[in-house]
């Protein structure tokens, strides 16, 4: 079973919401933190990384002994990487999307395949929990072949918990696609809320139950629950805002750790989300 | 012209709540919403919307099962594994880029332009504001980003205002490349985290690289003082100056739920005066003023 926690945006407690969920569910469990601008479950996981390697996307490289500047391969790319100026042809590797595409139109066989470093893949454990996370390289712009081969990590053995990137286009989608459940994570204030419908928005796109979890229920006001009660959106776990919780959060610590009472609260979490899902199957069995 | 860019790192730092507040110190300016992905400007300023145009993106592939053989070339080709044992293309896994209808011997595929979000220019009660959605499970946010930034600038030169306030995507990908580059100066806003402290770090080190000037804000600092004093000193190494610490306020929150900025909302608290301070501090600064020439100070109240 793969879940994968997803806010709309940032600083809702996604980050919060998936770890401390690993964190019950031990052995059992890996996560997968697909954040890979701002990873950040490391820092409250802390695990120890037994693997660590470069990942890196095809890109073309140009031999100008054989280029004749036809401009074919610049005419064909649709991501604007490539530029035939006088005798030589510019790659703008930051702009590839690594289609190869221009390899194949090049008549003169003048185009092969070089690589560039997206950043890195790191795989580990903290304590029971498998991990593996992506770090994107400063300054790349290109997050989504990333957050595909952390995916692609995965241990099919295990529950696969992804905690996902804010927002609601490429990189995100890229980390739900495919997942057997969204936890959508949010706080009960006009912007979580405007930010938790673009979510259940792109939830709905992609056809994957979801339920949800209210982080800080206690500091805005009710509209966030309305509106989870008129999508029909399932209200898994509301979480209080409590100075104990941030201040442990600030120090990296983990609700379930500091505060042991959470414990089973997660532990429930996980079972609504595995009866969700059971039931979801099912549906889908009969239709 | 000066533009400032107020990023975080990550979301939920405050980073909007604080732009907003900004933006209604300073007058003389243009307001961009340049996170596009989750914009939530808009839900402080209540922009009246003057204009409304459409964002085209890239264009995605669709067979057309008419036309198609099923020779399986555009499968074979595709590298992004969009197109299904059926033949169907995924329009999510699309990424547009034309090998399977350059390569269709039957011509069969269409690759049609998409409409991947919206951008407006609106009048706002802090003047005008460019903003944008990008549609759902869309790519090219940071084109969008690069338009609206450069849609402000032109707005701010024709109407002949000094500042850009330009409130900043999330992470460090795509559309923050797209929303820091050409800045005038970086307002990072962090939290006393740990995982603050580390996007605060992330941000700093895609500011350098950028060589785009940054500044510094403490919100929520007395949440853990240790951690604040830990991010002051991060800064002082990096040779970057904290302007301010917020305290951790409801208020901030309570004049969101109100739809109005800090400085509108409730009676005056000290965090009023630091918001004021820090304001202050970013206008005289010399990451402001590396040039010279313009006195920034006529563009507050
Ligand atoms: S298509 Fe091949 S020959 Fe033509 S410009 Fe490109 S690399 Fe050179
Ligand atoms: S591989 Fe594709 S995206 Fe990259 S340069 Fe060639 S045609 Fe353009
Ligand atoms: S390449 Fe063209 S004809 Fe062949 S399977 Fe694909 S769509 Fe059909
Ligand atoms: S346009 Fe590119 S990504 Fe889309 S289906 Fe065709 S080959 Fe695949």
């Amino acid at each position: 079973m793969i879940i994968s926690i997803a806010s709309g945006k940032g600083g809702t407690g996604k980050t919060t919401v998936a770890t401390n969920l690993a964190q019950v569910l031990g052995n059992r469990v890996q996560l997968l933190d697909c954040d890979v601008e701002e990873p950040n479950a490391h820092l409250f996981l802390q695990p120890t990384f037994t693997q660590s390697e470069p990942v890196t996307t095809p890109i073309p490289l140009i031999d100008e002994t054989k280029c004749t500047f036809c401009r074919k391969c610049a005419d064909f790319c649709e991501f604007n990487a490539l530029a035939v100026v006088g005798k030589q042809v510019l790659v703008f590797a930051e702009l590839c999307h690594s289609c190869g595409g221009c390899m194949l139109v090049c008549p003169e066989g003048a185009i092969t395949e070089t690589s560039r470093e997206l950043g890195t893949l790191n795989v580990g454990n903290a304590g029971e929990v498998a991990f593996v996370n992506g770090r994107l390289r400063v300054g790349e712009a290109m997050s989504p072949p990333l957050i595909k081969r952390v995916r692609a990590a995965a241990d099919p053995d295990r529950i696969t918990l992804i905690d996902a990137p804010p927002g609601t286009s490429c990189p995100v989608i890229a980390a739900m696609h495919e997942t057997d459940f969204v936890l959508l994570v949010t706080e009960p204030t006009p912007f979580g809320l405007h930010d938790l419908k673009l979510a259940v928005e792109a939830v709905k796109l992609l056809g994957i139950p979801a339920g949800l979890v209210v982080n800080r229920a206690d500091i805005g006001d009710n509209a966030v629950f309305q509106y989870a009660e008129e999508e029909e959106l399932p209200l898994l776990l509301t979480i209080p805002f409590d100075r104990q919780i941030a201040e442990a959060y600030s120090r990296g610590r983990m609700m379930v750790d500091a505060l042991p009472e959470w414990r089973h609260q997660f532990i429930e979490l996980f079972a609504k989300i595995e009866q969700i899902v059971k039931v979801n199957k099912e549906a889908a069995c009969v239709n | 012209m000066r533009e400032l860019v107020i990023i975080s790192g990550k979301g939920g730092t405050g980073k909007t709540s604080l732009t907003a507040a900004l933006a209604s110190l300073a007058v003389n300016t243009v307001l961009c919403d340049a996170d596009v992905d989750a914009a939530d400007l808009h839900l402080l300023m209540q922009p009246e919307i003057r204009q409304h145009h459409d964002f085209m993106g890239g264009k995605s592939a669709r067979i057309n099962p008419d036309l198609c053989t099923g020779c399986d070339t555009c499968r074979t080709l595709c590298r992004f594994d969009a197109i299904s044992e059926r033949l169907v293309v995924d329009p999510i896994r699309c990424e547009g880029c034309g090998v399977c209808v350059h390569f269709c011997p039957a011509g069969a595929i269409e690759f049609p332009v998409q409409r991947c979000g919206e951008w407006y220019v609106s009048d706002t009660r802090f003047g005008t504001m460019v903003h944008a959605r990008l549609g759902i499970a869309e790519e090219n946010s940071g084109k969008l980003v690069s338009l609206i930034r450069k849609e402000a600038r032109q707005l701010a030169e024709e109407h002949g205002h000094d500042l850009i306030l330009t409130d900043g995507p999330p992470g460090i990908g795509c559309p923050v490349i797209a929303a820091i580059g050409g800045a005038t100066a970086l307002l990072i806003i962090t939290e006393p985290t740990v995982s603050g402290v580390h996007d605060m770090e992330r941000v700093l080190d895609l500011a350098a690289h950028f060589n785009v000037p940054g500044m510094v804000c403490i919100n929520k600092f007395d949440l853990n003082p240790a951690m604040t004093e830990t991010i002051e000193n991060i800064a002082q190494k990096r040779n970057v100056a904290v302007l301010g610490k917020i305290p951790f306020d409801p208020v901030f929150t309570h004049a969101m739920v109100a739809g109005k900025t800090l400085l509108e909302y409730g009676e005056e608290t000290p965090t009023h005066e630091v918001v004021r301070e820090i304001w202050n501090k970013i206008i005289t600064s010399p990451s402001m003023h590396s040039y010279g020439i313009v006195d920034l100070k006529a563009t507050i109240q």
